[in-house]
């Protein structure tokens, strides 16, 4: 492996243009810069995220035609999970668990952290690299092996996972419950295992390298939000995935070694199973001790994202830096003390439910903050409608429609009646699925230039933008009411419950508005992959940014910088600042005298 | 095949219109604008559509809301139901207002304020003041609604007092089974090692201790025959001292559960649960009196489920392993309801909603509210567990364990006969 000469040591990119020649292998396989891996995480998560939107299309149709056979389904699964184009009911299960697996961790967590983490983080806090090439190497592999192993499962035997992404036992323990806790299970449990630590080994890269490789001047309130969000991100992820990982250890010992952490009193396929005292409980709290805070791995570094593309477009500095900081703080300190909303019909302690009551809803307190604060720094602004400008403001949307959702179902009172039912599917979705992948995909639109030297076209951009902002409501926004009826969630189909027919034509809508949204895709993945190669060049600071990373020439270098690294002598959203030639000053242009720093 | 013609037609559809862009892209470049450069015309554009989808958004919100608010779940059946009605609307009216004020500012602004020439945004790094205020003003709202929210849970959950219809439900991959004390009050003692063809719950006497072991000393005796007097390969024998070994394990268990059985009886007399099981009721029928508060103990034999009665706004999960219970007074009965809905087949369904398996979205049993009458009524017509005289009327559930077992012995009778002939 000839990967390990090509390190990037901090410091010793001072050789100007004249870097060593390298090998295919170490430039686009192992590679250690940071840029690489961030482009090989991106494109990885966009391959899992079209198998999983391809999946949520297929029960999609099943849910809306329920029992009607389609070609599509059966060209994909074949005769023994879609015999005539009818899903089985428990590739159903499958397909639901997943899509939820993938989208969750693979997309949003793996693809989004991993790709804007490793983008931004050494040229936005003006580093070489990052702390650890080598480890962030590892990192990328190790998801990349994870994701394989994911995949792998949907062809063994007896399916793949099904008992739901969060794997609740005694369903997963046990292959007689549901044929797809034989080795399907397995292979998911070991695949998680291996992802967690691919993400512990990004998750302290990104620390270290924010808090020990910032550029001379680039205190840490002149970090754009982007860092602020990417770093908490990264603490988070420190601090909970290791708790999931012991759950699924657990989970496996049970499964295979006659262990009981989860498992008691239990007579199933006719035989009473040995293993006693174990509580399912418990797996729940550890799940969730991890499950909660993952929400916030995956939106708080959207909420960053969004947050830059939105000053900078806007052309005005973000309202409130600091009060943002201080409620990126805030949701991620709640995070941790908040699990137990997850769990309020589970028969635990009534009295522990209310405590989680108020952790919960506390937590609307710094994120209407972030609202408000979004909104005004739109108010009198100069908006420049960039695609990405489009879907950070889509985001805001989203943000706002789930939110308020997630007051109902944070009230244990009202969470009796809508709990695991269809209106809960519909506020994640919008909450966590919308918003972090409009995140994503403003920042693919606003950082494309800095990864591909390229731009996407502005026009597909628009389509792509408009098609799925307007999917994206028609998908959710009736599903609050499919629950609200009380169609709980992870049903094959509703057609036993006659009180439920009167809100059934909503699920033909919802598929009809999800196959638009997920073709709408397609524009995308065009747009994308013939940027990449054939998209006009890029000009070095196409949006009149304030950033370091466009500082950085167009063509990748190692270290990133030429020369000497930056120096930084303000914060990153000097947009429009009076008395100023133009709308913007970049923070490596110093203090003038007299001049306020902001 | 019109599935494919329709993916065709929308493949083609993108296709067209990525091949739009690249004209456009093509003779933009001719005139020299970049890329990046967003044209006034395009902001002109997007900013007009951010009002439109304000607009459209607004409409979608307020059709589905006129068509779909009466088919939403009609009043509540249950007494705290209707509290849980109360404050949800009341949580509604907050959040209705929350989402027309931010959403309006932002699709607003978002309309209002797009990129011209010559124009400066305005520098506003900052207001503290404001930026208390919509730190405070969300934070009494919200202090109003945890304050409302909680007295409500604390009074669906107090563990509650006097005189309550005890009801147990029994949840398995895929079905409810409902057990009622009896004539005595009181449910018996389960276990669940003596659950067989006859005891789905495992209810714990005298009798079904017995019978399982005696069911146990059967198969015992079967296999050491088997080991005796056929030929068996090395694998099927040491399968079989490995079903020996576990068969062993249980009776020792189920032995150690007669002695506690015993000693509870001898300390409590009467007022031991092992003596209550006997005349309990094991229906597959569930049915609650009206306006009599009813508590619900709920279990599980395999995975989870969850009880969920969303016409009693109730939901309770069933964890293998230990009880959970729910309190609530049923004040609609099902005929009043039937009246109310102008369905007159409605019923009140029982419906699991934890995923369990295959066929989790078919587990289901009606529930029956009605008067105290009727329902007396209803009671006395059912069989006890077991009927004092004798009478093999114990509900006829599944003989599984019995003929897979059989199965079993026969696949490994089949394959011993192959071998020999090979």
């Amino acid at each position: 492996m000839g990967a390990v000469t090509t390190a990037a040591n901090p410091g010793h990119a001072h050789h100007e243009e004249h870097h060593h020649e390298e090998s295919f292998v170490s430039k686009y396989i192992f590679s250690h810069d940071h840029k690489m891996i961030s482009k090989q995480f991106l494109v990885t998560a966009v391959f899992m995220a079209c198998v999983a939107v391809m999946m949520s299309i297929l029960f999609r149709l099943q849910l809306a035609w329920p029992g009607e056979g389609f070609a599509i389904t059966n060209f994909f699964l074949g005769d023994k999970w879609a015999p005539e184009g009818v899903l089985n009911p428990n590739m159903y299960l499958a397909l639901v668990t997943i899509h939820g697996t993938i989208m969750v961790f693979f997309v949003l967590t793996g693809g989004l952290s991993g790709t804007f983490s490793n983008l931004l983080i050494p040229l936005q806090v003006g580093a070489r690299d990052m702390a650890s090439g080598f480890i962030n190497m590892l990192s990328y592999w190790f998801f990349f092996l994870s994701s394989v192993l994911m995949l792998a499962s949907l062809f063994v035997e007896g399916g793949p996972a099904s008992s739901g992404w969060t794997v609740y036992p005694p369903l997963s323990a046990l292959p007689q419950a549901i044929p797809g806790s034989g080795a399907g299970m397995t292979l998911w449990l070991l695949s998680m295992a291996i992802f967690i630590a691919s993400s512990l080994m990004g998750g302290l890269n990104y620390v270290v390298t924010v808090l020990n490789l910032r550029t001379k001047g680039m205190k840490m309130t002149r970090l754009p939000l982007t860092i602020w969000a990417f770093l908490i991100t990264a603490v988070l992820g420190i601090l909970s995935f290791p708790v999931l990982l012991s759950a699924a250890l657990l989970l496996l010992m049970d499964r295979s070694m006659g262990t009981s952490f989860y498992l008691s009193d239990i007579h199933i396929a006719g035989e009473a199973l040995e293993q006693t005292g174990g509580s399912p409980i418990l797996f729940q709290h550890l799940f969730w001790f991890l499950g909660h805070p993952e929400v916030y791995i995956v939106l708080l570094p959207a909420l960053g994202i969004t947050s830059e593309i939105i000053a900078t477009n806007a052309r005005k500095p973000i309202f409130g830096y600091r009060a943002m900081i201080g409620s990126i703080l805030a949701i991620g300190f709640l995070s941790f003390i908040v699990w137990g909303h997850h769990m309020f019909v589970t028969g635990m302690n009534p009295f522990l439910g209310s405590v989680f009551v108020f952790t919960t809803l506390l937590i609307a307190i710094p994120s209407a903050v972030k609202v408000f604060n979004y909104i005004t720094t739109l108010w009198r602004g100069n908006l420049v409608m960039t695609p990405a400008m489009l879907f950070s403001i889509g985001l805001v949307a989203t943000f706002i429609a789930g939110g308020l959702t997630g007051i109902i179902l944070a009230d244990s009172a009202l969470d009796i009646n809508v709990h695991d039912t269809y209106f809960v599917v519909a506020h994640f979705h919008i909450v966590m699925g919308m918003s972090a992948i409009f995140g994503m995909f403003a920042g693919i639109y606003h950082w494309f230039p800095k990864m591909y030297g390229r731009m996407m076209n502005t026009r597909l951009g628009y389509a792509h933008f408009w098609l799925t902002f307007i999917s994206a409501f028609g998908v959710f926004f009736p599903m609050h009411y499919i629950g609200l009826a009380g169609a709980p969630r992870r049903y094959y189909e509703y057609s036993s419950f006659p009180f439920l027919d009167s809100v059934m034509d909503l699920n033909v809508l919802v598929t009809v508005f999800a196959i638009i949204g997920g073709m709408a895709q397609l524009i995308w993945i065009y747009n994308f992959f013939y940027s990449i190669f054939r998209g006009p060049k890029a000009v070095q600071n196409p949006w009149k940014s304030n950033t370091l990373e466009w500082t950085t020439p167009v063509e990748h270098v190692h270290g990133n910088w030429p020369g000497p690294l930056p120096v930084v002598y303000r914060w990153p959203y000097d947009y429009s600042k009076p008395g100023k030639e133009h709308d913007y000053v970049p923070q490596t242009v110093p203090i003038e005298d007299g001049e306020e720093e902001h | 095949m019109t599935n494919i013609l329709i993916v065709l037609a929308l493949v083609l559809g993108v296709l067209a219109i990525a091949q739009l862009a690249r004209v456009y892209e093509l003779t933009s470049r001719l005139r020299g604008k970049r890329e990046e450069d967003i044209s006034p015309g395009d902001n002109r554009l997007n900013a007009a559509l951010w009002w439109v989808f304000m607009v459209v958004y607004y409409i979608f919100f307020f059709w589905l809301f006129f068509r779909y608010r009466d088919r939403m779940l009609p009043i509540s059946g249950s007494e705290h139901g209707e509290a849980l009605d109360k404050l949800l609307n009341f949580n509604w009216i907050i959040l209705f207002i929350a989402f027309f004020l931010t959403n309006t500012l932002l699709f607003w602004f978002a309309g209002k304020y797009y990129f011209r020439q010559g124009r400066r945004a305005f520098y506003y790094p900052h207001n503290n003041k404001l930026e208390l205020l919509w730190t405070v003003v969300p934070a009494a709202v919200l202090a109003v609604i945890i304050i409302y929210g909680l007295r409500t849970w604390n009074e669906i959950t107090e563990p509650g007092t006097g005189d309550m219809e005890v009801v147990e439900l029994y949840a398995k991959q895929f079905d409810w089974t409902a057990r009622y004390p009896g004539k005595d009050g009181m449910l018996g003692a389960t276990d669940f090692r003596l659950i067989n063809g006859t005891n789905p719950l495992g209810v714990v006497t005298r009798e079904t201790v017995a019978t399982r072991m005696q069911e146990l000393a059967d198969e015992l005796a079967e296999i050491e025959e088997r080991l005796a007097n056929e030929v068996l390969p090395d694998d099927q024998v040491a399968e079989l001292h490995d079903r020996t070994a576990y068969l062993q394990r249980m009776r020792g268990r189920i032995t150690d559960l007669r002695t506690e059985m015993e000693q509870d009886i001898a300390e409590k007399g009467e007022a031991s649960p092992y003596l209550a099981g006997a005349d309990d009721l094991v229906i597959k029928e569930f049915h609650l009196p009206l306006r009599k508060e009813a508590k619900l103990l709920i279990r599980s034999r395999d995975v989870i489920h969850s009880m969920y009665l969303p016409h009693m706004r109730a939901q309770m999960n069933a964890v293998p392993g230990m009880t959970t219970t729910f309190r609530m007074r049923p004040t609609v009965s099902t005929d009043s309801m039937r009246i109310v809905t102008g369905n007159p087949e409605f019923n009140y369904v029982l419906l699991c909603n934890k995923i369990c398996g295959a066929s989790h979205y078919n587990m289901q049993m009606d529930l029956v509210v009605e008067s105290q009458e009727a329902y007396d009524q209803w009671m006395a017509g059912q069989t006890p567990f077991q009927a004092p005289a004798g009478a093999e009327e114990a509900p006829a559930d599944e003989a599984a364990p019995a003929t897979e077992e059989g199965t079993a012995t026969e696949e490994a009778a089949d394959a011993m006969t192959a071998m020999n002939e090979n």
